[in-house]
């Protein structure tokens, strides 16, 4: 951690966590009319512990086991000249994508690149009938025409500053959302 | 980093990172559509002074697979014909924008000039006896996909004195942890074999039963007409790995060997095709490890910075 970050305010602790896991849950089933050909796909770091939560959560409510594939992007960005891109983990999506529906999911919605990236690997597996974008927070300064379908909490950031996502089966300790000033 | 030369580029820990990221070339290589638009718009020009079957299409694949263009230039059919030299060949190639040169040479060292001359990334694909680094990658990623490799007892035999892959190797390995014993009669070792983290045999027979893995060079013909070994019996007799001695293997022993196999000499047919043989996981891991290799010296840098 660089000498100048600085802690600026707690977003989510865990229970709001865990609140807009299910609320984001129950938008999914709700908007394609129960959970019947859905795949929830993650994108690495945490996507894909995100997109677990958000099965289990539809699995209790509605009786239907989603299933849950995770995408690494790294051979996909378009900034691979631009900085070291380093693959994250390995692609897995354990069922056949075409005529299903795929709803991406990840931590923080920023720029836009990351999820352009996903939409080109995820074509390499197939053709789904549609695809929609859950995120937990969106932090705006989108680069690219790129909105998603499903918000944990719309957050008005500054670009130099930092959100910092904590799951406790990723990270380790309790889930978190905070927001620094500076880089980490 | 910028090129890869030798293996003395790498140190444990960007090896280690090197063979990690081959791991995800290995599952893109399993993909319906075993291509990523990672290096778009980036060329490759492959340049072999010497012929190949495996290495070449192995790299040029590798470069297609991670979409970059490629330019194959063979020498048979170009103007190194009409006499021109090496480096004005480069420069030539160089003039036309390229990002990376793959080059293979029968001088030792021809690698590390190119490098002086042109802006680019060189990747050594075996100068003289001197390297060949990314033998020496494909078969840690065979191996540890196998085994853990701290640890292992290998046996390279054959004709050490001429080969970049056994140089390549002997390091690779070293650096991974394992103990390395050269096998092969005195006039196929090395003069001096100073400085080599290595224990040498003369006698298969001796350290077969007791090794992990028995990494078979390739005999060349032309060795016996220097005179180095007396005939191709006599050699096969004292260090092929013919059935009989396969037999004598450990159950969970690996054999491994870079191609073009001598079928009968350095190893029979039945032991090549046999189960312990990791031949064709080798070729099938080269485009992974080429891909890693190419992602990694044109991709910024990852993760081998």
């Amino acid at each position: 951690m660089s000498g100048d970050a600085a802690f600026r305010a707690g977003v989510f602790d865990a229970g709001d966590l865990r609140r807009a896991h299910t609320r984001i849950a129950h938008e999914i089933v709700e908007r394609n009319r129960g959970a019947e050909g859905l795949v929830l796909v993650g994108l690495y770091t945490r996507g894909p512990a995100i997109a677990r939560r958000l099965a289990a959560a539809i699995a209790q409510f509605e009786g239907v086991e989603v299933p849950v594939g995770a995408l690494d992007v790294a051979f996909y960005r378009d900034d691979i000249a631009l900085r070291p891109v380093t693959p994250l983990g390995a692609t897995e999506v354990p069922v056949d994508i075409g005529d299903r529906v795929v709803v991406l999911v990840d931590d923080v919605l920023f720029t836009g690149r990351t999820v352009r990236a996903a939409m080109d690997a995820l074509t390499e597996l197939g053709r789904p009938q549609a695809v929609q974008l859950a995120v937990l927070i969106d932090r705006g300064h989108r680069e690219l025409p790129i909105r998603p379908d499903y918000v944990g909490k719309n957050l008005p950031t500054r670009r130099g500053e930092d959100v910092r996502v904590r799951l406790a089966e990723v990270d380790g300790g309790d889930d978190s959302v905070e927001l620094w000033e500076g880089a980490e | 980093m910028k090129h890869l030369l030798s293996i003395d580029d790498l140190d444990r820990a960007s090896l280690t990172a090197l063979l990690d990221l081959s791991e995800q070339f290995v599952a893109v290589n399993q993909r319906e559509i075993p291509k990523v638009p990672a290096l778009r718009g980036k060329v490759v020009a492959s340049l072999f002074y010497e012929e190949s079957t495996r290495t070449r299409l192995s790299f040029e694949t590798a470069a297609k697979r991670l979409s970059c263009d490629v330019m194959t230039f063979s020498v048979a059919q170009s103007s190194v014909k009409k006499g021109e030299s090496l480096r004005d060949t480069v420069q030539t190639i160089a003039a036309m924008g390229i990002d990376a040169v793959v080059v293979r040479h029968p001088a030792a060292g021809a690698p590390y000039r190119i490098a002086d001359w042109i802006d680019g990334s060189v990747v050594n694909a075996g100068d003289g006896r001197h390297a060949h680094p990314t033998q020496a990658l494909l078969d840690a990623l065979t191996l540890r996909r196998r085994r853990e490799i701290a640890g292992l007892h290998v046996a390279i035999v054959g004709d050490v004195r001429h080969s970049r892959v056994a140089r390549s190797n002997v390091k690779a390995l070293h650096l991974l942890g394992a103990d390395v014993t050269l096998v092969g009669p005195p006039t196929l070792l090395p003069e001096s074999l100073e400085g080599w983290p290595v224990q040498v045999s003369h006698e298969l027979d001796d350290v077969v039963s007791e090794v992990d893995v028995v990494m078979l060079l390739r005999m060349q013909f032309e060795r016996q007409q220097e005179g180095l070994f007396p005939t191709l019996r006599e050699y096969t007799a004292r260090y092929g790995l013919t059935e009989a001695r396969a037999e004598r293997l450990k159950p969970d022993a690996l054999v491994m060997h870079p191609g073009p196999m001598n079928r009968g000499v350095e190893v029979a047919a039945e032991v090549a095709d046999g189960r312990a043989s990791l031949v064709t996981e080798q070729v099938t891991n080269g485009v992974a490890v080429r891909m890693a290799v190419l992602y990694s010296l044109l991709g910024s840098g990852a993760p081998v910075a």
